[in-house]
């Protein structure tokens, strides 16, 4: 056998060995990971995707830290059961915002992609704090230390500066108002018009029942009440997107 | 055409191998490994009862989840890697490590304090989100550091060896090395918020984050528990055997196919999801073919007991071996039979997946582990054996017993809650409420949590039979029947 007696140089040789190792494993990722920055198709255009207003944001950054996606994905395939059970099914330029994806790879609790505007705030507050309390057979954690954090984020408008280098378009006035949005969204009374203007569909509003104060707990509930809210499906044209 | 830098001359030499920090490796290992299985077998319970989350933000299961996945993987299994590849790669190329004691403590203590750097950030609630690779950037840099000087440690020791030849195992330990390097950093790219702070945003977002994520994610599976473990199997198997590695060319052969089909195979976890169709269905096609080098690697490590069969009834420590080898066969079937389109479609976001990954990381990546370890410990601590060949034997059996409870409940909860969403009654409509699912799967919640107790229990016994032999003592035994496998089993 000719070619077996040639790997001697690959056995006898370290740098050789390496150099094959590298140059063999970096092929598969190239032909599959590069082609999704390249290809325009990888991402359909679609009216509605905007970024994260900041309180939204926040919440996002709750949802992660306690490890939501372990047990939650938020990827509705386009399967008859999944589309009736969940709604739409979801779309890439759905998620292009989101830093990191969070689509999960396991459903110990249901799809959250469309969860937005399925409940009301009062709802996931009570569910949240004690799930059991409305979901007998729930096998969810309580979160009742969300309504005892304020929402630790004085340095929110370095956040958003920080997701605009990764290629989320906030602009400088997004930027400068993050603190005042913040606080806004979360039912400070402070007018909202600039706000709504800037993240439209944001859900205003106190969700705690301390308006006076910003807790995780509004911060998660106004993130996972726009969930899958932002493309209106029923002017959707799946078409539109086709390639 | 023999193997030429076999495993049985490597012994005879007297240079002076760093061995004191393999030791310490295997201690931690042990430890870890302990640890790991312990917490995982806490949050399978607390599945099946919910109050065992104590209403308290450390102890959730969103927290202890990624705790035990690190626990076993990083922790576990990461500490067995190293502390073996120092050992073999000393040994088989005849040369002492390159960077000498000081190298092999830097490895050591800067490796642990990579493993209480993640678990305390996964406790405290600080993660980037992406499974398997939850450490916050600080975390990141520091391990990046660390592997750095692994590599130049494991490279530095190949290109003194007093060898002509690279032993097949080592192949394997350069592989995992670089291409963990290589997907760490690739899915690691990170922008901070501030320096002071632990919070950073990925450079990619959605469709390319999640292509990225999984081109990681299953090559953690692919490199750092297969290829890295494959070493071990081809290092400790003919040791213990007393044979040598079944054939030569099939080992050239599927490593590098193996190397070459595994960083395709990341799409599968992503079908029908958002992601291109081609890239799902490319990862697909590679996810099928990787059938072949996986079980090429299979009869490799399974056919070097050819002519030593007997040592399966005398020799407990082959016992956990060649049962590692053969569930490593059976998770490397399932898996590309998983990655089949159609088949994802019921099993993706379910229990079946969970059974998957257990039955290769129980099966195969612990038990070949805890061979090399059993085989490791006498011969680390100059003791003529271990202190109970019985005691291995009981860890097996308990351990076994686990395993096939765990991936058997999670089969039926996984193929049960994958047949429930999808059925639908006379009326056209879903016949279940996702609630129905979660009561459904509640008993073999139940089962599962007892099967990890038993691993767990197995484990305790393994650390107790480690802790005599490491004092030194013997326990008075009947020997198995052939004298000869016990001789083996000693060394």
């Amino acid at each position: 056998m000719g070619i077996i007696n040639r790997h001697k140089i690959f056995e006898t040789n370290v740098l050789v060995l390496i150099l094959g190792i590298f140059v063999t494993v970096i092929v598969g990722g190239l032909v599959e990971i590069v082609p999704l920055f390249t290809i325009e198709s990888t991402i359909e255009n679609v009216k509605g995707v905007r970024p994260y207003s900041p309180l939204e944001q926040v919440g996002r950054n709750i949802y992660i830290r306690e490890g939501c996606y372990v047990c939650h994905s938020q990827m509705i395939r386009p399967f008859r059961d999944e589309v009736e059970r969940y709604g739409h099914y979801s779309l890439a330029a759905e998620s292009r915002y989101d830093h990191p994806f969070q689509w999960g790879s396991k459903r110990t609790g249901p799809d959250l992609a469309r969860v937005g505007g399925k409940y009301s705030n009062d709802w996931h507050v009570t569910h949240l704090v004690d799930p059991r309390s409305v979901v007998p057979e729930s096998i969810m954690p309580g979160y009742p230390h969300l309504m005892r954090h304020e929402v630790g984020y004085p340095d929110i408008a370095e956040h958003l500066k920080t997701l605009r280098i990764v290629g989320v378009p906030y602009t400088e006035d997004d930027i400068a108002s993050a603190m005042a949005d913040m606080k806004a969204q979360a039912g400070s009374g402070a007018d909202t018009a600039a706000l709504l203007q800037r993240y439209p569909k944001a859900r205003v509003g106190d969700v705690d029942g301390d308006p006076a104060r910003v807790t995780e707990m509004d911060a998660l509930v106004a993130y996972l009440q726009v969930l899958g809210t932002m493309v209106d499906f029923t002017s959707f044209d799946p078409k539109s997107i086709e390639r | 055409m023999n193997q030429p830098a076999t495993a049985r001359n490597a012994r005879a030499d007297t240079t002076p191998y760093v061995e004191d920090v393999v030791r310490k490796f295997a201690v931690a290992a042990l430890f870890w490994g302990v640890v790991g299985f312990i917490v995982g077998t806490y949050i399978a319970f607390q599945l099946a009862y919910p109050a065992l989350n104590l209403d308290l933000e450390w102890t959730t299961f969103g927290r202890l989840r990624p705790l035990h996945t690190s626990a076993v993987i990083f922790a576990f299994g990461g500490n067995v890697l190293l502390g073996t590849s120092i050992f073999v790669v000393q040994r088989t190329c005849r040369a002492r490590l390159f960077g000498g004691d000081a190298m092999g403590e830097f490895l050591f203590w800067g490796y642990q304090a990579f493993i209480v750097m993640a678990a305390l950030g996964y406790v405290l609630g600080v993660t980037q989100g992406h499974e398997y690779a939850e450490p916050e950037w600080y975390v990141d840099i520091w391990i990046t550091v660390v592997w750095v000087a692994y590599l130049a440690a494991f490279l530095g020791t190949l290109l003194k060896r007093q060898e002509e030849h690279i032993y097949v195992a080592n192949w394997f330990y350069l592989a995992f090395i670089v291409t963990i390097a290589m997907l760490h950093i690739g899915n690691n790219m990170a922008v901070p918020v501030s320096f002071l702070g632990v919070r950073s945003y990925g450079l990619f977002s959605g469709v390319q984050d999640a292509l990225t994520q999984w081109w990681y994610g299953h090559n953690a599976v692919g490199f750092f528990l297969t290829a890295g473990f494959l070493a071990i199997m081809y290092y400790f198997v003919p040791k213990q055997a007393g044979r040598p590695v079944y054939s030569y060319r099939l080992s050239i052969v599927h490593f590098w196919a193996l190397i070459f089909l595994y960083i395709w195979a990341g799409p599968h976890h992503l079908h029908y999801t958002a992601l291109p169709d081609w890239a799902q269905t490319l990862g697909m096609t590679f996810s099928i073919m990787l059938w072949m080098p996986s079980w090429g690697g299979m009869i490799n490590g399974i056919m070097t007991l050819s002519g030593a069969w007997d040592k399966l009834r005398t020799d407990p420590v082959i016992r956990f071996l060649v049962t590692s080898i053969a569930f490593y066969g059976m998770s490397t079937f399932e898996g590309p039979m998983m990655s089949i389109k159609s088949v994802n479609s019921l099993s993706h976001y379910t229990d079946w997946t969970i059974g998957h990954v257990h039955s290769g990381a129980l099966g195969w990546v612990a038990f070949v582990s805890f061979g090399a370890l059993y085989y490791l410990v006498p011969v680390l601590w100059k003791r003529q054996r271990l202190y109970s060949l019985r005691l291995v034997s009981y860890h097996f059996w308990t351990a076994t017993l686990g395993i096939v409870l765990y991936i058997t409940s999670m089969w039926i909860a996984g193929i049960m809650q994958g047949l429930m969403t999808r059925a639908y009654d006379a009326n056209g409509f879903l016949q279940y409420a996702f609630t129905e699912t979660v009561v459904a799967m509640h008993p073999y919640y139940v089962m599962r949590a007892f099967g990890g107790v038993l691993f767990v229990l197995g484990s305790l016994i393994m650390a107790y039979n480690i802790y005599r032999t490491i004092k030194g003592d013997l326990r008075e035994e009947e020997p198995y029947e052939s004298p000869d496998g016990l001789r083996a089993a000693a060394r």
